[in-house]
């Protein structure tokens, strides 16, 4: 028999523990809540550090002058003018060269890996390709700059040192399992019974891939697509090591060009001092590379949502 | 009369038959030519490091002098980044993926939530640099330190452990909740003697890639000032520090300068691509090994 004593105690005891109990589960949702709120936050420091450094720089800077100015010298003594054109023609000229190696390559290797590859090659080849999706970019940039310059130069003799072919090609390389992995997925996705279709009214397996799987699964390789060029876009090492830092705005790609991420590591190791010109141009630069990538990126969500063909 | 011109069909047919085969051929040559710019780049990279891997390049100090020169301090920095990236994006990662999952009503909040981790996962990792280095660099003050470039790093890696974690997290079956529940747990307790130990092994998979993805990072780490001079081996996390990638970078741009720095880089990328390699099937090895079937 218990006595009336202890049964209080018990009662007390577990009075006790229920309350405790009831403060973590009231607790634990706010701690989680504030691990949740620190990407936010993350996001809210980007933005708000961006757009007050860049307001700072254009107080100095006026916007017309760097938007449609083509001279990019910040480190002039005597004139230093600051246009991002030259950045902007540098990132376009590698990002071009990185989709023309990456959009053919990678998406006739997802039709391979989708349509073609048996289950077994696919399950070989498909985590093969995606290593050079996990190669570090700064191995990449050695690559580029040791390796495919000096090759291309037996090749193109007028190429400089560092130019834009070389980084831009190898940056191709680089993104071919993205645009090959998503691609195959939206492909792999599109229902049998449309192929089987296909065949069954006598089309090639060609045919069937080019008329139907294709269009049937557009919206997620355009997508994939769209995701490259941001990667592109955003890529930094490869195009720091291999492109050199010269602020050319030509179109001539055998010549060094300078991106804008590659101006932002340019200037960030120079110790630009606080406060002066070069220092906020370093954000107005970032803002717009912020600004391209973030558009990229949720053109290619939009893309896979809106033209996705359910089935 | 004859209503199907037979010579035409065939030409018709041979020329569609040719293409099917033709471009078979080349499907399969565009998927290796992947693979054989990888070979080439291993290659490449192994035979510049070939001798010059040693005992004493891993653990000796930097030296201007190629011949004695060591990754010791980057070899040691990298791991002091891997000690502030793994647990602070555990932490942080595991607890936004159970907030998404388990606590937020699918609502504005959620959506908000959920939309911004896709959106950082797409930032250019250059960007976070420059978030570190003007707020924790500049503002808190921290410099080029340890910490500084680990919470920098934690917050570019964020993103992958929120996402493995959560689809670990959706992957348990609900009949483990609601038998815990039926048993008269609480929330938290389900989520902590329940779904956590059955979504672990995702959650290790997601902290390990995250990591992989850290310490073969170079922008970030030179956009805060991360020096590759003969600086003092880190020992706390206020220490100015080293990484790697940070190595391999500048020796590859003084390759010009000095030939056997090339040989330096290479060597270096061979440790790098080795610690990824572990690291990587450690991965697989808990994916397959740890994730049980429901």
């Amino acid at each position: 028999m218990l006595k009336a004593g202890s049964v209080k105690e018990m009662i007390q005891q577990k009075k006790k523990a229920t309350s405790s109990t009831s403060v973590i589960e009231k607790a634990v949702p706010v701690l989680l809540f504030t691990a949740a709120f620190i990407s936010v936050l993350t996001t809210i420091g980007i933005v708000f550090t961006l757009i007050i450094e860049t307001i700072l720089f254009f107080r100095q800077v006026s916007i017309a002058e760097f938007f449609s100015g083509t001279v990019l010298r910040p480190l002039s003594r005597v004139e230093p003018q600051y246009s991002i054109l030259p950045l902007i023609m540098g990132t376009m000229m590698t990002t071009i060269i990185a989709m023309l190696v990456a959009i053919p390559v990678g998406l006739t290797t997802a039709v391979y890996l989708s349509e073609y590859a048996s289950t077994g090659a696919r399950k070989v080849l498909k985590p093969m390709i995606e290593v050079l999706a996990g190669i570090p970019t700064i191995v990449y940039g050695f690559f580029a700059f040791t390796f495919v310059t000096p090759v291309l130069r037996e090749v193109i003799p007028g190429l400089a040192s560092t130019n834009a072919l070389s980084p831009g090609l190898v940056m191709g390389i680089m993104i071919i399992p993205m645009v090959a992995s998503l691609s195959e997925d939206a492909m792999s996705s599109v229902p049998n019974a449309m192929r089987e279709g296909a065949l069954a009214m006598g089309c090639t397996k060609f045919e069937v891939t080019f008329r139907v799987v294709i269009p049937a699964a557009i919206s997620g390789i355009i997508a994939s697509f769209v995701l490259g060029i941001s990667r592109a876009i955003g890529e930094t090492m490869i195009v720091t090591i291999a492109s050199g830092s010269t602020k050319n705005f030509t179109f001539d790609v055998t010549q060094s060009m300078q991106t804008m991420t590659a101006y932002i590591v340019e200037v960030t190791s120079g110790d630009a001092a606080a406060g002066t010109t070069i220092y906020y141009s370093l954000y107005a630069v970032a803002m717009t590379l912020f600004v391209f990538t973030l558009t990229m990126n949720m053109l290619a969500r939009y893309i896979s949502r809106r033209f996705r063909e359910v089935y | 009369m004859e209503y199907i011109d037979i010579d035409r069909v065939k030409k018709r047919m041979d020329k569609r038959l040719f293409i099917n085969k033709m471009v078979k051929g080349i499907f399969f040559a565009s998927a290796m030519f992947g693979l054989v710019v990888l070979a080439i780049l291993l290659y490449r990279v192994i035979a510049d490091s070939i001798g010059w891997i040693s005992m004493d390049f891993l653990t000796g100090l930097l030296s201007t002098s190629a011949e004695r020169a060591g990754i010791r301090g980057a070899i040691i920095g990298t791991l002091w980044l891997m000690a502030i990236v793994g647990p602070v994006t555990m932490i942080l990662g595991v607890g936004t993926a159970i907030y998404l999952e388990e606590y937020a009503k699918k609502g504005k909040i959620h959506s908000i939530i959920q939309t911004n981790i896709a959106n950082l996962a797409g930032v250019p990792s250059i960007v976070f640099g420059i978030l570190g280095l003007t707020i924790f660099v500049r503002l808190f003050g921290l410099g080029a330190s340890v910490i500084a470039g680990g919470l920098t790093m934690s917050l570019l890696v964020l993103p992958i452990v929120v996402v493995a974690a959560q689809e670990a997290i959706r992957s348990v079956p609900s009949h483990l909740r609601e038998a815990s529940y039926g048993m008269g747990a609480t929330k938290w307790q389900t989520i902590k003697n329940v779904i956590l130990p059955a979504s672990i092994a995702g959650i290790l998979t997601g902290v390990i890639l995250a990591l992989s993805r850290a310490i073969g990072e170079t922008a970030p780490l030179v956009v805060i000032g991360i020096p590759a001079l003969l600086i003092p081996v880190p020992t706390n996390v206020t220490d100015n520090f080293t990484a790697l990638p940070m190595q391999i970078y500048y020796w590859t741009l003084d390759a010009v300068l000095v030939a056997e720095y090339a040989n330096l880089a290479a060597a270096t990328i061979v440790v790098l691509l080795i610690v990824l390699f572990i690291l990587n099937s450690a991965a697989i090895l808990i994916r397959n090994k740890f994730s049980k079937r429901y």
